[in-house]
């Protein structure tokens, strides 16, 4: 089970979110939407400690810190159990697309070189880049580099992935075959919590749809719902103007 | 007016040779001491460790706002009158000594743009799986760093090389300081002050030859 308590953000005087819960069982695939500037990258950032949290509960499996004395081991701790793919893939740049995948695995588990690579060879089958083991970063297109990002994510074994906005940096072309990564996931039943403005994908994949509006969680529910039945007033608005660029 | 003696000059030129390697030599050993401390200067400048960065830019700040030959005069002249212990410090161990303190300041503030300079995206990825600030740094940045920097860190050994010539006013017999003495017994200043800068030439032009060799292949990495 993945929980957030009472999670609160500051940016020196600027309230970023306060007091946010947010819970998600094992299995589950939640979508978050909300107009830019939210604090929903700040949000994801703070599940895997890339931003301290000033003050909250984070629960991860069977891991749970507070925010107001967290030591270094427990974010370690925190950081294996999460893995995050970022909108601008953020691979590394001196490593092939399998030792992209295979770092964690190596540095951060200690898995023996060999395991490893054997590992890290099944995943770039399952992404569909099995011909790119050697290739470096530059070489790839925008849609193969995100597909090493999520490839290295799911090499954590993590409990949950974080996908802030995994295709908005992406030509078109290069969005669907993403997407079809990422619901393969979904399908496999991994553990997702993601940003995304990518209708569609959500409407087929989301167990449940967040909207967050100023840095509240507004209201949330299946897509259905959520997308056919909007309560409140901001997410009736936010759904028109997102839908007429992005059909669900 | 008088001729040039290119006799007199092509048999200077052995003996000048003698002394390459001993001028080669400590600029191998104030470039391998820099290029440590450089890197150390770098990484707490770059991680703003509390006390040890201000340090660092005190030292920083010192080492390139005063003239090496200052310096090297410091070390030599100066400092065994403070601490007698140095009194054996040698032309030679002194020439070291300052080339690495010199340079190392220089190369820390190459060292700590490359860093920087390494895609801050990366830092947070390589974190997100629960990297330690050491293994990011070791398996991460300071290999791109490295290959950002190395291009201006050769530049800084040419400019080591020619300065060791320096040595020679605290007494070393190296290349210069050769020249020097050969010079003021054969009175041919101009054949043998050419001649040894002939010799400084060749030698900076083979490497700065190495040095394009490298930057191809290294910008060639990561590529494929
Ligand atoms: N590192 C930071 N320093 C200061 N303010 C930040 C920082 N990161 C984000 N913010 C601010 O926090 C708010 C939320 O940003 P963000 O989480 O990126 O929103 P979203 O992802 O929903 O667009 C914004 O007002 C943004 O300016
Ligand atoms: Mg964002």
């Amino acid at each position: 089970m993945i929980a957030l308590n009472g999670i609160t953000k500051r940016f020196g005087a600027h309230t970023v979110f306060d007091n946010i819960d947010l819970e998600l069982e094992q299995g589950e695939i939640i979508v978050i939407i909300g107009p830019s500037g939210t604090g929903k990258s700040t949000l994801l950032r703070c599940i895997n400690y890339l931003e301290a949290p000033d003050a909250g509960r984070l629960t991860v499996g069977d891991l749970s810190l507070d925010a107001r004395h967290a030591t270094r081991r427990e974010i370690l701790a925190l950081r294996r159990r999460t893995a995050f793919v970022f909108q601008n893939y953020a691979l590394f740049a001196n490593k092939t697309a399998l030792d992209n995948i295979c770092e964690g695995m190596i540095v951060v588990d200690g898995l023996p070189k060999a395991q490893a690579h054997a590992r890290g060879r099944e995943i770039l089958e399952r992404i569909g880049l099995a011909d790119k083991a050697d290739a470096y970063p530059a070489s790839l297109s925008g849609g193969q580099q995100q597909r090493v990002g999520i490839g290295r994510a799911m090499a954590a074994k993590a409990e949950v992935i974080l996908f802030d906005e995994p295709t908005s940096a992406l030509d078109p072309e290069w969005v669907d075959e993403v997407l079809a990564l990422m619901k393969q996931l979904a399908l496999e039943r991994q553990t997702m919590i993601v940003v995304s403005h990518e209708m569609q994908f959500a409407r087929e994949v989301a167990d449940r749809v967040v909207f967050m509006d100023d840095g509240r969680i507004i209201e949330q529910g299946p897509p259905d719902e959520l997308f056919t039945n909007p309560q409140d007033e901001r997410t009736q608005r936010f759904l028109r103007k997102v839908l007429a660029h992005n059909p669900a | 007016m008088h001729v040039l003696d290119l006799d007199y000059m092509l048999g200077l030129l052995p003996i000048l040779l003698s002394y390459l390697p001993l001028t080669l030599e400590m600029a191998a050993a104030g470039m391998v001491a820099a290029l440590i401390l450089a890197c150390l200067l770098a990484v707490v400048r770059v991680q703003r460790m509390p006390g040890l960065n201000a340090l660092a830019m005190l030292f920083i700040s010192f080492f390139r706002g005063t003239p090496l030959l200052v310096q090297l005069f410091l070390f030599y002249y100066g400092l065994p009158q403070v601490l007698t212990f140095l009194v054996a410090i040698n032309g030679i161990t002194a020439t070291i000594l300052g080339l690495t303190l010199h340079f190392s300041a220089y190369m820390a503030e190459s060292i700590r743009a490359a860093i920087v300079g390494v895609d801050r995206s990366q830092t947070e990825a390589a974190l997100s799986i629960g990297m330690t600030q050491g293994q990011l740094m070791r398996r991460i940045v300071l290999p791109q760093a490295t290959r950002v920097a190395t291009p201006t860190l050769m530049n800084y050994f040419i400019d080591m090389i020619k300065a060791t010539s320096l040595a020679f006013t605290l007494g070393v017999t190296e290349l210069m300081g050769a020249t020097q003495k050969e010079a003021a017994s054969s009175f041919l200043y101009f054949e043998a002050f050419l001649m040894v800068a002939i010799i400084y030439w060749i030698v900076v032009e083979i490497l700065s030859w190495l040095q394009r060799r490298m930057e191809k292949r290294l910008n060639r990495a990561y590529q494929r």
